[in-house]
């Protein structure tokens, strides 16, 4: 498998090599992953991201990654328009 | 774990872990410990933003000569922070907060600060997608050297600089007890141990109040629950922070293109409760899309909620009282501890080091609550 051309983070472009080099630089909680490399924050909000970094830092640290330290899902869960939740229209 | 060290930081912050770079970086033998991982409190959920306009004298120059270092930081941590410095825009509304606009002004200039009130042609110049009806502008404040920085790379940059010059920082430890003998600190102790040291640095955001009862200090600090949200990115349209002391609101343009903002909901009440509001949603949404109209076309992505630390000033409660020895404040900083965090962490560790202290630590001790006349910060926002 080629690590430079593995993305994991398709909204912000992120590599499987991004990944492991940043856990290797120290970064092994996966919200500092996250706030290190962005990963979760674009549109699909970790939906397809976070679980392959959790199996990724799992393989590379040899430890669990507890359930209740994965990031939390901030609303409004899917992209909405800031028109849509400014208008009164029901 | 090591038994001992010269000074325990309770708190991985960007304060935490500043000042434990500038202790270490002097030889200090320094540990931090944080109940969570770095960055996980109000550092990594605040809005980024570095400014110098101030109502109070301390505030205005703690903040300019924070970002004198703040210009240099990413070279001598050897690691990029991503400050821009695109300015930031304080919109005047009307007579009353043009009067407080001008005070605020001749004492931000009298201290060198680059700033000026701007008319409501230059605002539009300045950031094109501005309504000024909508706004509802009579003026704004201008100041051109103020921005923002990433605050989890500022953070970890601190922390890795840090490790560097040999400060021991333990993530996911809980600090359960400080031990004192005859008014002095003597030892911390953790889940995962306990050392020994002759000060402590209380840096510890809201759960400040938590470790000054370990040592039965009482500070008047109250937690505001804070809420603020994040859109997709977008091509770089604007530079500068936009803000409204009246409107509450704050909204910037960040470095990978998504406009991060705030505004408080009317319900706001000081407590714990973290869970985000439909209310924020409503309120950002409306004021934000009545700020600049051409957003209602760019979608949210998320929105989180943070805490201030809010003192009864609104301003950071720094330095040591004489009932303990050795027990440092380092908080309250009323949702400015990103922006102030360069010079507080270096006046501190001047304090600590050499014992050196100054007007503004003088000032800004936990005794000036004793006294029945406080002066309040009025330039706070979100």
């Amino acid at each position: 498998m080629n690590k430079k051309k593995t993305i994991v983070c398709r909204c912000e472009d992120l590599t499987l090599e991004d990944v492991e080099k940043a856990i290797d630089a120290g970064y092994t909680d996966l919200e500092e992953l996250r706030k290190k490399l962005r990963i979760g924050m674009g549109p699909c909000q970790g939906r397809v991201c976070i679980q392959l970094v959790q199996k990724i830092l799992e393989k590379k640290t040899g430890k669990k990654v507890c359930v209740k330290s994965l990031p939390k899902v901030r609303p409004p869960v899917i992209p909405v328009s800031l028109g849509a939740l400014a208008s009164d229209e029901k | 774990m090591k038994k001992k060290a010269d000074v325990v930081i309770v708190g991985g912050g960007v304060n935490g872990c500043g000042l434990a770079y500038n202790l270490a970086k002097k030889g200090i033998d320094t540990v931090v410990f944080e109940k969570k991982y770095l960055s996980s409190g109000a550092t990594g959920a605040c809005g980024a933003g570095i400014r110098q306009q101030w109502s109070t004298h301390e505030n205005a120059e703690l903040s300019m000569k924070s970002v004198k270092i703040f210009e240099k930081l990413s070279k001598e941590l050897g690691e990029d922070i991503e400050l821009r410095q695109g300015g930031y825009l304080i919109a005047v509304h009307d007579k009353e907060e043009l009067l407080q606009s001008e005070k605020n002004v001749e004492m931000q200039k009298s201290l060198g600060i680059p700033v000026k009130i701007i008319s409501i042609e230059e605002i539009t110049k300045i950031v094109p997608i501005l309504d000024i009806k909508g706004m509802n502008a009579i003026a704004a404040t201008f100041c051109p050297t103020d921005g923002h920085a990433n605050p989890f790379k500022t953070t970890f940059a601190y922390a890795n600089a840090a490790r560097k010059h040999g400060a021991d920082i333990f993530t996911h430890t809980t600090v359960t007890d400080i031990k004192t003998k005859n008014k002095q600190v003597s030892e911390v102790i953790t889940d995962k141990g306990c050392v020994k040291t002759d000060f402590v640095v209380n840096a510890a955001g809201i759960s400040s109040e938590e470790i000054c009862n370990m040592v039965g200090i009482k500070i008047p600090t109250k937690p505001v629950r804070k809420e603020i949200m994040a859109t997709e990115r977008l091509k770089p349209l604007f530079d500068a922070m936009v803000i409204s002391f009246k409107d509450g609101i704050y909204f910037s343009q960040q470095n990978e293109g998504q406009i991060v903002g705030g505004i408080p909901i009317p319900e706001q009440k000081p407590g714990y409760k973290t869970a985000p509001t439909v209310s924020f949603l409503q309120h950002m949404s409306k004021t934000l899309t009545r700020y600049a109209p051409v957003l209602k076309h760019i979608n949210m992505l998320r929105h989180w909620t943070g805490f201030y630390d809010v003192t009864p000033d609104a301003r950071p409660i720094l330095g040591q009282t004489k009932d303990l020895k050795g027990f440092i404040h380092c908080h309250g900083f009323s949702g400015h501890g990103f922006m102030l965090s360069p010079m507080v962490t270096k006046i501190l560790c001047e304090y600590i080091t050499h014992g050196k202290t100054s007007e503004i630590l003088e000032s800004l001790s936990l005794n000036r609550f004793k006294d029945k006349k406080i002066e309040h910060e009025m330039a706070v926002v979100g």
